[in-house]
């Protein structure tokens, strides 16, 4: 299960409710998701959680997932396919996926 | 775009690590109890519907309701179904059930057809009783043009199959190569640009072509493009003919097939050519579903839907939501099951952003289509698609298409995981 959102939840619930701020549940997420994490659920798994020949990304070391993905973007290591789906994204982006797969 | 850790890391701060750990068991659950933040209903629970409803229910934690209606009681997939026509997987492991979508994510599932859809009183009809809604989902899939085919009627659909719904036709079609004689001929049509899973036709020749060889070398397969080129990993498709099958498949370019006579097994293009088969596969024009075309969402040439593409809402109807392959598509954009996965992600989003009171952000969009060119080894075209604020529309990411260098056994074990991997990103 996604842990960060139930947080992200609770804590943004807490201060709208302080601030009066519109009245959006508590259980949704008190800011945008970073949703395009979901891209990577097709081949790694719901969260990152595969359980098959292709690398789980849950709970990998954030610094090593960035550098893969910088890597393969820039062309420097070598892919089957990582070397196109990479040059998707931005460099911040990038930054967002490690951050959200090390977290899981 | 800011980072995610430093915000979460400030939450941690400004409310304890207990308040934070008090809040992680059973947040989804724990909403059950409570009053939905709105209520989604979802027609269709392939892999655009599916993952549509999964996902609201992931992101919001259980906050939106979601009802999802599915005639079948199964899901088949069609990714990788034409491995069971060259012999190379069990049709069972194509089967799957949506109990996983009820037990883990606390998905209402209704086993029924959707009749009708009134978009003002905001209702659903079906075979099992009414159901309202503050947002509605249809991932239709296809449904065929037959009449795009001269005498592709009824009876002829009997004997002549297309196969390009997995499920019971997959495996008539499978007795029927089984049943071909050594030196049959096997004629499978291409139908013009666009239409469901673009690498499908040609994966499916190699796969029969494999089967033939192995089984019925003197066997031949004819494959009857109606487009000017493989329109799909041409130049690997051609590699793999040319090396593996070279005395097996027999590919013809801008031959379009308008006429079938399903009794004399032999079918005629635009120009009055004929040829005769012993199996005939033929793929009639497809559209949007029956249930879209219905409820009036098919506004591009009466087949497909037009939609914003920020939250994936019908140009011809206000709260009403399309994906999957029935979508006018952008440009490059495949009808996949992977983009479709990935279109129930996005209205997932822009939904959960509308119910929170903000205004949705477009997402990102990838696409994967693997392909099986004999037993074990795979190819892939792989894209990334971001909404261009000028055309409204996404659009492939400068060096983010790409295919593979050549056909390999590492790809075709990718491709079997991709499968599993997908069936549990879209099912469980």
């Amino acid at each position: 299960m996604n842990r960060l959102a139930p947080t992200l939840a609770l804590g943004l619930g807490l201060i709208l409710a302080g601030s009066g701020a519109a009245q959006a549940d508590d259980r949704l997420p008190g800011k945008p998701l970073p949703y395009f994490t979901g891209n990577c659920a097709n081949c790694h798994g719901t969260n990152g959680k595969a359980k098959n020949d292709l690398p789980a990304l849950a709970g990998q070391d954030r610094e090593l997932l960035k550098e893969l993905l910088l890597s393969y973007k820039s062309g420097a290591k070598q892919a089957t396919i990582m070397h196109q789906h990479a040059k998707g994204y931005t460099d911040d982006e990038i930054t967002i996926l490690a951050d959200f797969f090390s977290e899981q | 775009m800011s980072s995610f850790n430093p915000e979460r890391r400030r939450l941690i701060q400004a409310f304890g690590a207990a308040a934070v750990s008090a809040a992680l068991p059973g947040a989804v659950f724990a909403a059950k109890e409570q009053k939905p933040v709105a209520r989604v209903v979802v027609i269709g629970a392939g892999f655009g519907g599916a993952t549509a409803a999964k996902y609201l229910r992931l992101w919001s934690n259980g906050a939106i309701e979601v009802t999802l209606i599915e005639r079948n009681k199964q899901f088949i997939s069609c990714p990788t179904s034409n491995e069971v026509l060259g012999g190379n997987r069990a049709y069972e492991t194509l089967v799957h059930g949506y109990e996983g979508l009820k037990k883990n994510w606390g998905v209402k599932l209704v086993n029924a057809s959707a009749t009708s859809v009134d978009p003002e009183k905001r209702r659903v009809k079906t075979t099992a009783g009414e159901f309202a809604y503050d947002r509605l989902i249809i991932a239709p899939g296809i449904d065929f043009n037959f009449e795009s085919i001269s005498g592709y009627d009824a009876k002829a659909q009997e004997t002549v199959l297309h196969a390009w719904k997995a499920g019971p036709q997959t495996l008539a079609l499978r007795k029927q190569l089984e049943a071909l004689p050594d030196g049959g001929v096997y004629i499978l049509n291409v139908p013009t640009a666009p239409y469901r899973c673009p690498p499908g036709p040609y994966e499916r020749v190699c796969q029969i072509a494999y089967y033939f060889k192995k089984h019925k070398p003197k066997s031949k397969v004819l494959l009857l493009d109606a487009n000017d080129k493989v329109i799909s990993k041409e130049i690997l498709f051609r590699e793999v003919w040319e090396k593996d099958y070279k005395d097996i498949i027999e590919y013809r370019p801008k031959w379009n097939v308008v006429a079938v006579d399903a009794a004399n097994r032999t079918v005629i293009s635009e120009v009055g050519d004929k040829e005769r088969g012993d199996v005939l596969n033929i793929l009639p024009q497809q559209r949007g579903a029956d249930i879209a075309r219905d409820i009036g969402l098919l506004n591009v040439n009466n087949r497909w839907a037009d939609i914003d593409w920020i939250t994936l809402e019908s140009k011809a109807a206000p709260d009403v939501h399309v994906l999957g392959d029935a979508l006018q598509a952008a440009p490059q954009m495949p009808k996949s099951g992977h983009m479709a996965n990935n279109h129930g992600k996005a209205v997932a989003a822009a939904l959960i952003e509308i119910f929170a009171g903000r205004e949705p952000q477009p997402t990102l969009l990838a696409n994967t289509c693997y392909s099986l060119v004999d037993n074990r080894r795979g190819i892939h075209v792989a894209s990334v698609h971001r909404y261009n604020p000028e055309k409204k529309a996404p659009l492939v990411v400068e060096g983010s298409s790409g295919v593979s260098s050549g056909p390999t056994v590492e790809e075709g074990k990718f491709t079997r995981s991709w499968a599993t991997t997908i069936w549990q990103d879209t099912l469980g």
